[in-house]
């Protein structure tokens, strides 16, 4: 046989194993996630024992979940998609539903029933913010603060609007480089109601109010763009207090063993999920479908839950979520859906932000930079 | 040099004199082979030429795909605005007509009607708001409530036709109605046949266009949409809302008392019900304020009107804090203006930088290229070291060194220099952008200043001192000017090189240290509004290319050696 | 040492050292004296220390030990730009970011002197090299030797009383270089200057010089007007370095005076000048210039050596024959004739019989 002959062969033998592989699944997977703390969570909750049912499937993980939105589209533009499946935030997800970059699907579908036979759909309820997010976690946005550096006499601090106090609480603030949460909160400290922000906020007054607001401290504040940020700048005792995501502060406080205290009030409610992308050939598409299916059932959210403190976006999880798998302390209080934290809550306002998020931000923007 | 290889300023019989006397008494010069001698120096050349051409191929190949490809989409980018024409074609041709001033006509509100829902179909209509957005708040939320909403427009219609007769609540009447009668046919045995692909391709009816001149076409977008996008059959599918509304048109602009096509008493019986005073209507413009009242402002359709152009200078109004408006460019309101600010501030730092890696580098380099070579060799070493260290490492390690409670202040509070209260502010601000940088900036400064200073013999400073000037003087009139086109090179490299850094400036520069860079970051990967990153990112290459222009005027560009 | 007393001395190296690592010395005690107007060049192979001293001169290095003195004062502590020494480079080292004018103008500039005045003082110094119409150029837009009448006349400009010159013709054709020989020297007679000039080139040495240094091994070996020097060398290295040389090496039997006898290595015995022998029993190389042998003996007087050769080699070089013989054991024996109408042509393996004076035959040491 010679040689064009052989490779005549083999092409043959690889196009005929694609063709009964295009009725199945491929087996591999490639996953996009946060890295850190987090995509660990994703590989002990779900990954791994989805490994272990199917051995012949190998996942391979790429952190770019920050960047994902741009990501995709770039690939989108270059026609070759080599995601299969996205982790991003609640309002990245909206995003690439709008720019047609990821995939509408069906809950009833691809989501598993709740055990009691609770319809995936009602289960999730409201988290399915979009058609094309799936939901797996609902984490949020709160401050933490140095149990070392509040005053003698003065009370830990417990609202929201302690951290405009500077004269109860000297001290840095930090804060992220961006208008989401901040404007809110400011607003909110300048006693407008709790139902009223976003009202107030889409008026040109409304945002001069909130601004003028986070003006009071502006000289105080460290703005962070990177989740690690905050957690450094307490552990350092740089800030006195500093808004991150509560599983951060989690770590810092519970993992790091720091003289850091969580402040819950007014913590802004944010989800977290999958993103099918647009465009996926059928046996990909196949094998994403697959591990969805195993990935957001009740068990597996409520699993994760062991590992990070976010809490599951499956009502029927949450009386399923235990202990931390190392430190072996109770996970539900560091829940932000625990009813002890969640007293004073918002939810990030996803349709709004959609529509003001470039004007707000050309305003914040400019604010910071003077 | 040019003078001393300019021949013609020697009128003895220098060869290349000699030569040219030659050609001009006896005519073309002839190879041995008989050949004008210039045919075979040429060809003797164009060989030269085309391994010479080879030799570059790979580079020049390279350098087109990654780096001038790369640009020419970026200047396309950020005056390039298809999308609305694309997405509304009906739309934009419609408001051409409209003065901006009030409401735009029926019409408009027709067109768009149409169009979105043809958008809406094609899951396009939210990236077009989206698009919309960057110019319009809330465009966003507007183009993706409508999407769902304009059903209501025709639902009007189809329930009140199909209250009339069942059957235009079917998927045969309709293709009966419009579809020629071959296509049915080559439909049912394709859809008995259960096969995937290859559908045979919706036709209409001869005569279907004339008899309903809107519905006709809504059908036929209808029909090849269902047949390419969702693989169905449109003898299977029920029609679209916006067939019925299309249908409504046609029926209550003509007569159909003579109509003698498929189903003629269902379309008559149609037409009779349409031209009764019970049938109940709703006007486009009413449909659109129903789904949401923003329809019913002028600031949509105006921004609509605004860039229906398929080249819009608008990214770059925006990248210059102006915005374009039905009266022509304006400045942006003065709590939103940002851009021009931050190139001034960029272009600013960037020089600080650059100056301070001359005064850091410059005698290190001197040091570098006067020490004997074993010696320099370990301080190069020393020069190059950050370059193995990532640079998210570096940047960080200048926090750890900077920051409030951090090793500089610590030093200093130790010794006592500074109060602990009032430690030093270094990071999160200019300051610590400028540190950071120049460490990070300071070897590409070393480098051609080092290569072009031990081109400098000694013996040149020793003549200076011999000829009676002090070590300043032969310093600062013999050696400095020789080292001027090191110091030009490396201040080029390190001047581009910060005027695009975006990584440590985000993480040290707090909001008084960001560049213009970050803000092209943030448009890339966050707001994802890559016009506007494209028109800065243009802007920034003008600058670049009028500063390097500058220096040449004022400097020399034949004044830069890398070595 | 022909130089004693050092009051009278322009120039003065009084038991200079110099060592660069602390373990050898590059200048081995040096003692020096020039009196004023004088050209002396400084004659040696690569690392004989001569550059060195120039340096040391000139204030580029510091001597280890000893002094140097300029005018009577010792100058060790004086920087170079206040000596006031002019100093010619081996490359010129013209500034190539001046024109010409404002290479002669810059020892002036420094000097403070007037502009009007710089600049007459230029144009004299540019036509005394006669390059009046290059002072718009740039170094660089000059052929090399065009530069190099440009560093003389920088190094002139400013009218210094010594001046230095490194190997300044080293870099010009031969043509060239023989033209500015002359012109150097004309120029530095001319103007009464006094010139330290080194070269390894003993022709340019011997042409130029009114006396030349020989160094080696950081030492001076002979210091002497150039006829002196090539005519009555005083050890065998200046007689090997300085012009073509015979050597036959042998045992002194005895001196009487003004000749010795030696008994060569094959046998033969010879009668030599005594120039660094002196006693019986020492081992000698006697030296003779190949234009001082004869083949013809009836050009020689009565007491002439005879020996016997072989031809080995005839070489034609125009003006003069030159031949290579086998002489006492020596294959490298030379003779130099000239090329007279009745001059015989010798060819290889001819048997001859060679001759010359024994006072043109000098017993040097034998090192």
């Amino acid at each position: 046989m010679n040689l064009t002959k052989t490779l005549l062969a083999s092409t043959a033998l690889t196009v005929a194993a694609g063709a009964v592989a295009a009725q199945e699944m491929t087996d591999s997977m490639t996953l996009v996630s946060w890295g850190g703390a987090y995509q660990e969570s994703q590989q002990k909750a779900y990954v791994e024992p989805y490994l272990e049912d199917n051995p012949d499937v190998s996942v391979s993980w790429d952190e770019s979940s920050a960047e994902a939105v741009a990501r995709l589209r770039a690939m989108n533009e270059a026609g070759n998609i080599t995601w299969d499946l996205v982790d991003v935030v609640a309002a990245d997800a909206m995003r690439l539903c709008d720019e047609g970059l990821a995939m509408e699907y069906d809950p009833e579908d691809l989501l598993a029933e709740a055990p009691d036979g609770t319809s995936a759909e009602d289960d999730f309820g409201d988290m399915i913010v979009s058609d094309c997010f799936i939901p797996q976690i609902v984490y949020s946005t709160a401050f933490g603060y140095r149990t070392d550096m509040v005053p003698e006499g003065a009370d830990a601090p417990d609202e929201i609007c302690d951290v405009w106090d500077l004269e109860t609480y000297p001290g840095k603030r930090s804060l992220e480089k961006r208008p989401i949460n901040n404007m809110e909160w400011a607003l909110y400290c300048d006693g407008v109601a709790k139902d009223e922000i976003y009202d107030v906020l889409a008026t040109e007054e409304g945002q001069d109010q909130a601004l003028a607001k986070l003006d009071e401290i502006k000289d105080d504040v460290i703005w962070w763009s990177a989740g690690a940020d905050t957690p450094q700048l307490l552990a350092d005792g740089e800030i006195f207090m500093g808004s991150t995501y509560n599983g951060r502060l989690f770590s810092v406080i519970e993992e790091q063993d720091q003289p850091v205290g969580m402040m819950w009030d007014m913590q802004v409610f944010d989800l977290d999920g999958w993103i099918i992308p647009e465009g996926l050939e059928e046996p990909a598409l196949n094998r994403v479908k697959d591990f969805l299916m195993f990935a957001t059932d009740t068990q597996r959210l409520a699993d994760q839950a062991a590992y990070i403190s976010y809490g599951p976006a499956r009502q029927s999880s949450a009386p399923l979520v235990g202990q931390h798998a190392t430190l072996g302390i109770d996970m539900a209080p560091h829940m932000p859906t625990d009813p002890e934290n969640a007293e004073n809550t918002l939810l990030y306002n996803y349709e709004f932000w959609a529509d003001y998020r470039d004007d707000i931000d050309a305003k914040f923007q400019a604010w910071l930079a003077q | 040099m040019t003078d001393a290889t300019g021949a013609d300023k020697f009128t003895g019989p220098t060869p290349d004199n000699a030569l040219r006397q030659a050609d001009a008494e006896s005519g073309p010069v002839l190879a041995a082979d008989g050949t004008p001698l210039k045919k075979s120096l040429g060809r003797a050349l164009r060989m030269q030429k085309i391994r010479a051409l080879a030799l570059i191929a790979p580079l020049l190949i390279f350098v087109l795909v990654s780096f001038i490809a790369p640009i020419a989409d970026m200047l396309f980018r950020s005056v390039e605005n298809q999308i609305v024409s694309e997405t509304l074609p009906r739309t934009t041709e419609a408001l051409g007509s409209w003065d901006g001033e009030g409401m735009p006509s029926e019409d408009v509100f027709e067109a768009a009607y149409y169009d979105i829902f043809i958008a809406a179909e094609n899951r396009i209509h939210t990236r077009l708001g989206s698009r919309l957005n960057y110019e319009l708040t809330g465009a966003s939320s507007l183009f993706r409530r409508s999407g769902r909403g304009l059903d209501d427009i025709g639902e009007v219609y189809q329930d009140q036709f199909e209250d009339l007769d069942e059957n235009w609540d079917e998927a045969r009447p309709w293709a009966e109605i419009m579809g020629s009668e071959d296509w049915i046919a080559a439909q049912e045995e394709w859809d008995a046949a259960d096969e995937e692909g290859g559908m045979p391709r919706f036709q209409l009816r001869e005569g279907a266009a004339t008899a309903f001149p809107n519905a006709a076409q809504a059908y036929l977008t209808f029909a090849r949409f269902t047949q390419t996008e969702d693989e169905d059959s449109p003898l299977e599918e029920e029609p679209w809302s916006m067939v019925h509304t299309a249908l409504y048109q046609d029926l209550a602009a003509e007569d159909y008392a003579s109509y003698d096509g498929p189903r003629a008493g269902m379309v008559q019986a149609a037409d009779e019900l349409v031209a009764s005073p019970d049938f109940q209507t709703v006007t486009f413009a009413d449909g659109f304020a129903e789904i949401d009242e923003d329809w019913a402002t002028p600031e949509i359709w105006q921004t609509i009107k605004l860039y229906s152009p398929n080249y819009t200078s608008g990214y770059f109004l925006n990248a210059v804090d102006m915005q374009l408006t039905p009266d022509g460019a304006e400045a942006r309101d003065a709590d939103e203006q940002i851009y021009l600010f931050l190139f001034k501030r960029t272009l600013f730092m960037s020089l600080v930088i650059t100056f301070s890696c001359i005064a850091l580098g410059y005698p290190v380099a001197f040091l570098l290229s006067n020490l004997p070579m074993r010696t320099a060799n370990v301080l190069m070493i020393l020069v190059l070291l950050p370059f193995w260290t990532s640079l998210l490492v570096r940047t960080s390690a200048w926090k750890v060194m900077l920051q409030q409670q951090g090793v500089i202040n610590d030093v200093l509070v130790w010794l006592g220099l500074v109060a602990d209260d009032s430690r030093l502010v270094m990071i999160n601000n200019q300051f610590g952008t400028i540190v950071a940088m120049t460490h990070i900036l300071l070897p590409f400064m070393i480098l051609p200043m080092y290569s072009v200073m031990s081109t400098i013999p000694p013996s040149y400073l020793r003549a200076a001192k011999s000829l009676g000037a002090t070590n300043w003087t032969a310093f600062w009139r013999v050696y400095f000017p020789q080292s001027i086109p090191g110091i030009g090179a490396g201040s080029i490299l390190v001047f581009i090189l910060s005027i695009g850094y975006y990584i440590t400036p985000e993480i040290v520069g707090g909001t008084t240290g960001t560049f213009i860079s970050n803000r092209i970051a943030y448009h890339i990967s966050t707001s994802l509004n890559w016009g506007l990153a494209a028109a800065l990112g243009s802007i920034l290459l003008v600058v670049v290319l009028l500063l390097y222009w500058a220096y040449d005027r004022i400097v020399g560009i034949d004044n830069v050696k890398l070595g | 040492m022909p130089d004693t007393g050092t009051s009278d001395a322009f120039v003065a190296f009084e038991r200079v050292q110099k060592s660069y690592d602390g373990e050898t010395l590059v200048v081995k005690d040096l003692n020096l004296n020039m009196p004023k107007g004088e050209f002396l060049t400084m004659l040696g192979p690569s690392g004989s220390g001569k550059t060195t001293c120039l340096m040391m001169l000139a204030g580029f290095e510091t001597a280890t030990h000893g002094e140097i003195k300029l005018d009577g004062v010792s100058i060790n502590n004086i920087p170079p730009h206040k000596r006031g020494i002019g100093m010619v480079f081996q490359n010129y080292a013209l500034f190539p970011h001046m024109t010409v004018a404002e290479n002669l103008s810059f020892p002036l500039e420094v000097r403070k002197i007037g502009k009007s005045e710089r600049e007459k003082k230029v144009q004299r110094a540019l036509d005394m090299v006669e390059m009046g119409a290059f002072g718009g150029r740039r170094p660089a837009q000059l052929s090399g030797g065009q530069q190099q009448r440009i560093a003389l006349a920088r190094a002139l400009v400013f009218e210094p009383e010594l001046v230095l010159m490194d190997e300044p013709l080293g870099a010009l054709d031969k043509q060239l270089r023989e033209k500015m020989q002359f012109e150097i020297t004309d120029l530095a007679h001319r103007l009464g200057i006094t010139v330290v000039y080194v070269t390894h080139d003993q022709t340019e040495a011997l042409t130029m010089s009114d006396r030349v240094a020989v160094f080696d091994d950081g030492r001076i070996q002979q210091l002497a007007p150039p006829d002196q020097l090539y005519e009555a060398p005083e050890n065998s290295f200046v007689a090997q370095f300085i012009g073509e040389n015979n050597t036959l090496e042998g045992v002194v039997q005895e001196v009487k005076g003004e000749t010795c006898t030696v008994k060569l290595d094959h046998g033969e015995i010879i009668e030599a000048k005594p120039v660094n022998v002196s006693k019986a029993g020492e081992r000698t190389r006697v030296s003779i210039r190949p234009e001082r042998v004869e083949i013809d003996k009836s050009r020689l007087g009565e007491n002439a050596h005879t020996l016997k050769a072989t031809v080995r080699e005839f070489i034609y070089m125009g003006d003069i024959f030159r031949t290579r013989l086998s002489v006492a054991g020596n294959d490298e024996f030379v003779i130099k004739t000239r090329n007279a109408p009745d001059q015989v042509r010798l060819r290889p393996g001819q048997e001859v019989e060679i001759g010359w004076m024994p006072e043109d035959c000098r017993a040097l040491d034998a090192t």
